[in-house]
């Protein structure tokens, strides 16, 4: 009989972790603040196709960072845990809190259950009804939500991006300087982003029913001037 | 309820009516094709009438009475029978009201939820095909006599015009040229549709058209209502164009009521 070796459950843990991490810092980063009329989400995505933001219902939103089919997975079943709810309920009942939850479950099981943790760093963000309030849930690799309620940012150098945009931010900013703000500290010193290299959206109260709208070519090349 | 993840083999895609069966989902059958008795003597069902769809210059306009009966009865006198079905088509019901509002709610999502997944809204062929195999499910109910005939309009963005399809109770759908009704007055609403109609109408012409055949329908048909202008209720009229499902104030429609019937008192005096 071969006895198995023994590995702590410390270093099991470290391991994984490490494996995410990598996996997610080889990707580009995310940037979601609150602004004056809703949420903005910027990510750095040289695609026209392939989201790493979009809808999920009315009033909420999804992005992730990491390897794009084990988000693109998260964000359809978050599609239908919310368009099932709705259907079963009422469309006030869905809410980010329960979703948060349910993906920062999954994530958790995978990490500690299965051969490989997701290499992926989700978002979601939704505008609350009734008020006017914002409330983003970053939820990350192993299960771990955090509730931000003025801006996240998710993806490799976080430390260093959430540092430029934190002495960017301003309370009650508008779109247009919420926007630059991202864009710069997405792209740090040495770099300058295009709308060609960006993935833009936003969670506006101006929208109507769906708040969810993605700013396109012009439009955001157009906010980009300073 | 969990995430509902599926392996890739079985996974629904962007069908919500699909999704919706699922046990681990919600395990309901939607529109409940279940049914294995008819609905006794006793047992009335409440029922929606006529609804009309003409096409105009800048797109559809879509118009639905607002009353449903049960047997003989009035049983509700502002129900509504068009709703938004997304944001470029419209959709109206006639029939039992129950199921039939479950088929638009089911309908609704199922659009939305294929523009989520997908990315990208269906085409409005798409959207009248989905909503004909709706209706073809429900075929068993339809027979045991709970029938739902719905009714199509919308904008298609990629030709640049309004379409319109009506439907029977297989789930057979027709794209009408110009002007569709149906329901218990949609005969007499067509026809006056059909007298009135011209192509390349204005929109206040389309909507006065609109009203005008709902009030024919109404002066036939027991069970369609007119303009109720003691409680204040009036037909929903909605235009689709390119910008849009807009449903038309009840003001403007009680306006245009008000200018119809004047002009017919007036024609009627000796």
């Amino acid at each position: 009989m071969t006895m198995p070796f023994y590995v702590a459950p410390e270093q099991v843990m470290k391991d994984r972790a490490e494996y995410a991490q990598k996996g997610i810092a080889r990707g580009r980063s995310l940037v979601a603040s609150v602004y004056d009329a809703g949420i903005l989400i910027v990510a750095e995505n040289p695609s026209r196709t392939l989201h790493k933001v979009s809808e999920i219902y009315d009033r909420m939103a999804f992005a992730g960072v990491g390897k794009y089919n084990e988000f693109d997975q998260l964000r359809v079943a978050g599609v239908r845990h919310a368009d099932l709810k709705g259907f079963a309920y009422s469309r006030e009942d869905v809410d980010a809190r329960s979703l948060a939850n349910l993906y920062a479950q999954y994530l958790g099981n995978v990490f500690t259950h299965e051969m490989k943790p997701l290499e992926v760093e989700i978002l979601v963000a939704e505008l609350t009804d009734p008020g006017d309030g914002a409330q983003i849930y970053h939820i990350s690799y192993d299960g771990t939500v955090t509730d931000e309620d003025l801006f996240a940012v998710l993806g490799g150098e976080t430390d260093t991006i959430s540092e430029r945009f934190s002495s960017a931010y301003a309370d009650g900013w508008d779109l247009d300087t919420a926007l630059r703000a991202a864009v710069t500290a997405l792209a740090g010193p040495d770099r300058t982003l295009g709308p060609g290299d960006l993935e833009v959206a936003v969670l506006s109260r101006a929208n109507g029913r769906r708040a969810f709208r993605r700013l396109l070519n012009d439009e955001l090349a157009r906010r980009l001037q300073p | 309820m969990g995430l509902p993840l599926f392996p890739p083999g079985d996974d629904p895609g962007p069908n919500f009516s699909a999704l919706v069966q699922r046990p681990e989902a919600l395990g309901t059958t939607p529109l409940g094709s279940g049914a294995t008795a008819p609905p006794g003597p006793g047992v009335t069902v409440r029922h929606a009438t006529t609804v009309a769809a003409l096409r105009y210059a800048q797109g559809v306009v879509m118009a639905g009475d607002r009353r449903a009966t049960e047997g003989n009865l009035i049983a509700h006198r502002g129900i509504e029978k068009v709703f938004p079905a997304d944001r470029h088509s419209a959709v109206a019901i006639a029939g039992a009201a129950g199921p039939a509002i479950e088929m638009v709610k089911l309908f609704q999502t199922q659009l939305e939820h294929y523009e989520k997944v997908e990315g990208v809204a269906l085409s409005l062929e798409g959207k009248a095909n989905q909503l004909g195999q709706m209706v073809r499910d429900h075929l068993p109910m339809a027979m045991q006599g709970l029938a739902v005939v719905p009714l199509f309009a919308g904008y298609d963005l990629r030709r640049g015009t309004g379409r319109i399809f009506t439907y029977d109770v297989t789930g057979g759908h027709y794209e009408e040229a110009d002007h569709g009704a149906t329901g218990s007055g949609g005969r007499d609403a067509r026809t006056t549709i059909k007298l009135g109609w011209s192509a390349d109408m204005s929109r206040d012409a389309a909507i006065e058209l609109a009203v005008r055949a709902l009030y024919e329908a109404a002066d036939e048909d027991s069970a369609t209502g007119g303009p109720d202008l003691v409680r204040g209720i009036f037909p929903v009229v909605a235009t689709v164009t390119s910008d849009g499902y807009e449903r038309a104030g009840d003001d403007e429609v009680a306006e245009r009521f008000a200018a119809l019937v004047g002009r017919d008192r007036r024609a009627e005096r000796p």
